[in-house]
């Protein structure tokens, strides 16, 4: 199983749901399966079928740059958060 | 190996388990590589390289914060002798949206372009409209002063209240509110709107028995570095283009020079001089482009440019300031039950403020069940916000952490308590999401607890003592390296992280660490972007983690490469080869790598290695500060009377440069706390763009800045690292405020808390 948080600006789409469980082997997996559900947020995560510019993929708790393709172990957390703006 | 013995005013904490192993070289103190050259004057930074007839660059920037160009006339210029080339934005090719992370900060190259030189419009005072190469810096700028340009002033914003404001002086007409994968109807000043949110926030402040809600404000503020942006290119005819500079990062400023030429990345070539500091500052490119053009458009002459200190103030990226409103509630057993913010941050005349990080940094300290975080990015007339050091984390933490203290003075309760009982650990989820691996941030509130600080008498009137604590999420990235055995048994390091804070002994440390050899016999090069394979920037607390990483990466290569000559030598199989302590051996057989270095030529020959890694695993940095004040109450004047920072660094692989790393963002703290910020005239006019009306502190301001290096060893590092460089600047502002409180009664929510704005506020208390 795995778990999906939710960003809270997508909530609107999935009626306030914050945690989300699914099946899944791969982060475009997850994306299908949202969007199945919650019709809109593919829109909102991808551009051109790819996961949008500035959004970063986090997997228990470690940034992913293997975009969709990722695959994901049993148990695995994902959240979608702003790739980090933010050096010395 | 030489190695220093440990100051008088450090300590080293090692955590519970799991135990650190046993280094040889990491965790002692090497005098760095590249000391001497630096001592003597010989290294050369970005202003020091020249070339055989070279010209010199120089800027027209705009007077104005905000106005249309409605013409250039360089005839004048162009006329004079000794003028050599002339460039405007009509020179640079259009450039489409695409966002490139830099690591501390994500930049859209059409706004970079545009940065670059103007095009329709000047954002800030201080914007690139055009350029002059001459053959005498003093030519170029007289070239400077004839260029005229047309401009229908506009009325201009700089305040993030204001330009939110309906009505407000609008940018860009084309900009829309991002919000999470969606855009917003209408012309606007904010850029992006970013949220976090989890659990029920009204049950949460319903359960608490303490509310305190405030709102703070903040100045610009810039990195501060002493050198200022400089650099050397040479464009050949034949498409080649060489860039001399001084950068955090040499394949950057590469992308970001071809995306903005519209050039081919392989035909530009980047060598980093060394770097006067950067602190953030240095990952974007301003003068490369332009000396580019110039150097095409004079013929092919190398075109050397250098930033007075006015330009690097009024035209360089300094940092947001913001206004952040802080809910947080708790009940009177020190239990967090709510928090709320909303930070809104000058992004400068493009998007992109490091909002995201201050939203990060705010609450991730603690355990909240019920929180909301709300970011804006929000569009001002200065020039662009660019990174520094924990990138809107400071602000972030002067206000939750001041909030923090003002809830333990309700409830009465030690600062330290409470974070205890609130601090997050292993296991915890972050405000931002994620779930911590092991981290160290009650171990640094342990360490302050006990603390001789702590306890100590404050000794006078006056005298306050102010608590805070900070996180910085740190960064990963990929790096790349390459080495070289020597006949002599001395390793060639090539790496490609400009070194700024000693970096280059660090990685020859863990090199040598890993080869079982004396650290001098490491020889570490900051090379080319030719001569070493793709580097990320040496930012976000990197370097030590991710090219540490490749560079340990690299060592078990080279073991593995000397092995096979070990063998071909002994006539065994690779696999009978064992190494241990810098020897390799089989059965009878042994030789330390010194020694099978110098038999190389019959053993198969010379061994070279490289490595390239997308590392991961950068584990969040976290820090416990206390500080002592005295303030006057006549001036309002704030003297810092003792400070002890105490911080995790996982494993200090040279404990005086984490030290030196604790201590300057310190005092750069410190800085941004008592004295710095940009001050505007009513246009919009940066009116203090020196080291005499902007005041960053010196040896003078400041005692000497204890420290503790906490130990608990990063799990997503081979070698148990975490980035430091950013950490310690988070929680200075808030440690001054809470102990400027605790002095005179007087909570501060607005930086810099410089002595007129304190003074005011003591007479007003008074009165």
């Amino acid at each position: 199983m795995i778990t999906v948080w939710v960003p809270a600006l997508l909530r609107d789409l999935t009626g306030g749901q914050e945690v989300i469980h699914m099946q899944a082997e791969t982060v475009r997996q997850v994306i299908e399966q949202l969007d199945a559900r919650y019709p809109g947020i593919a829109a909102r995560l991808l551009v051109e079928g790819r996961l949008r510019p500035g959004l970063a993929v986090v997997i228990n708790g470690e940034v992913s740059r293997q975009g969709l393709r990722r695959r994901l172990a049993p148990g695995s957390e994902i959240h979608f958060l702003p790739a980090l703006s933010g050096g010395a | 190996m030489t190695t220093d013995t440990l100051p008088a005013d450090t300590e080293t904490v090692e955590t519970a388990a799991p135990a650190r192993p046993h280094y040889r070289v990491i965790g002692t103190r090497p005098v760095r590589p590249d000391g001497v050259e630096k001592v003597v004057g010989r290294a050369l930074y970005g202003a020091d390289i020249y070339l055989p007839g070279t010209l010199y660059g120089k800027v027209v920037r705009s007077p104005h914060a905000h106005a249309r160009i409605r013409a250039i006339d360089v005839s004048r210029a162009a006329a004079l002798p000794g003028v050599k080339a002339i460039a405007t934005a009509a020179d640079l090719p259009l450039v489409e949206d695409k966002i490139l992370v830099t690591g501390e900060g994500s930049v859209n190259q059409r706004y970079q372009s545009m940065n670059t030189l103007a095009r329709d419009k000047v954002l800030y005072h201080g914007h690139a409209v055009a350029a002059v190469a001459a053959v005498s810096p003093h030519i170029a700028e007289e070239a400077v002063a004839l260029i005229e340009v047309d401009y229908e002033v506009l009325p201009a914003v700089i305040d993030v209240r204001d330009a939110m404001a309906a009505g407000a002086p609008v940018l860009h007409d084309d900009l829309r509110t991002a919000e999470e994968g969606r855009k917003l109807d209408g012309p606007t000043n904010v850029a992006e709107h970013l949220r976090y949110q989890r659990g029920d926030l009204a049950r949460g402040f319903a359960e608490a028995d303490v509310i305190v809600e405030r709102e703070f404000v903040t100045a610009t503020v810039h990195q501060g570095y002493i050198e200022p942006h400089a650099t050397t290119v040479l464009a050949n005819a034949d498409g080649q283009i060489t860039i001399w500079c001084s950068t955090q990062g040499a394949f950057a400023v590469r992308e970001q020079t071809a995306d903005i030429l519209q050039t081919p990345i392989s035909r530009i070539r980047v060598i980093p001089t060394e770097i006067g500091g950067g602190f953030g500052g240095k990952l974007t490119v301003y003068l490369e482009p332009i000396a580019a053009l110039l150097s095409r458009k004079s013929g092919y002459r190398p075109v050397k440019m250098a930033m007075s200190r006015a330009e690097v103030f009024a035209a360089t990226g300094p940092t947001s300031a913001s206004v952040i409103r802080v809910k947080l509630g708790a009940t009177r057993d020190g239990r967090i039950t709510a928090a709320q913010a909303e930070l809104i941050y000058a992004a400068g005349a493009f998007p992109g403020s490091p909002v995201g990080a201050g939203a990060g940094v705010i609450f991730n300290c603690y355990r909240i069940p019920n929180l909301q975080i709300d970011g804006y990015d929000v569009l001002t007339n200065q020039p662009r916000a660019g990174a520094y050091r924990a990138p809107g984390g400071t602000n972030a933490a002067f206000a939750s952490e001041t909030v923090i203290d003002e809830v333990c003075e309700r409830i009465g309760m030690d600062p330290i308590e409470f974070r205890l009982r609130n601090g997050v650990r292993e296991g915890d989820y972050r405000a931002t999401g994620p779930v911590y691996a092991r981290i160290g941030l009650r171990e640094t509130l342990e360490a302050a607890r006990r603390h001789p600080h702590y306890t100590a008498p404050l000794g006078g009137p006056n005298r306050g003592r102010g608590v805070a604590s900070g996180y910085w999420g740190n960064w990963d990235g990929t790096s790349s390296a390459s080495a070289t055995v020597n006949p002599d048994g001395a390793v060639s390091l090539s790496e490609g992280s400009p070194d700024i804070g000693g970096s280059r002994a660090s990685m020859a440390m863990i090199l040598a660490e890993t080869l079982g050899i004396d650290v001098t016999d490491v020889h570490p090069r900051i090379v080319d972007t030719d001569s070493v394979g793709y580097n990320d920037v040496t930012g976000g607390s990197r370097t030590t983690h991710g090219t540490g990483w490749a560079v340990y990466d690299l060592g078990k290569k080279l073991i593995a490469a000397m092995s096979q000559r070990a063998a071909h030598l002994w006539e065994v199989e690779p696999e009978a080869i064992t190494f241990a302590d810098g020897v390799f051996s089989c059965g009878d057989h042994a030789l330390s790598f010194k020694e099978l270095a110098g038999r190389l030529g019959e053993a198969g020959g010379p061994v070279m290695v490289s490595t390239t890694m997308e590392t991961t695993g950068a584990g969040p940095g976290f820090a416990t500060h206390l500080v002592d004040v005295e303030v006057d109450p006549e001036t309002g004047k704030v003297t810092i009377l003792r400070y002890t920072a105490v911080q995790d660094a996982g494993t200090a692989i040279h404990p005086s440069y984490v030290e030196g790393q604790m201590q300057g963002g310190v005092a750069q703290g410190i800085g941004w706390a008592l004295n710095e910020e940009y001050v505007y005239d009513q246009a919009g006019r940066l009116v203090n763009a020196s080291y005499l009306d902007y005041r960053i502190p010196t040896a003078l301001d400041l005692p000497m800045i204890d420290t503790v290096i906490v130990e608990a060893p990063n799990p997503g590092h081979p070698l148990g690292v975490r980035g430091v460089g950013e950490t310690p600047i988070v929680p200075p502002a808030a440690a001054v405020a809470n102990a400027i409180y605790h002095a005179t009664g007087i909570r501060m929510t607005t930086l810099p808390m410089s002595p007129p704005r304190l003074l005011e506020a003591i007479l007003a208390k008074e009165s």
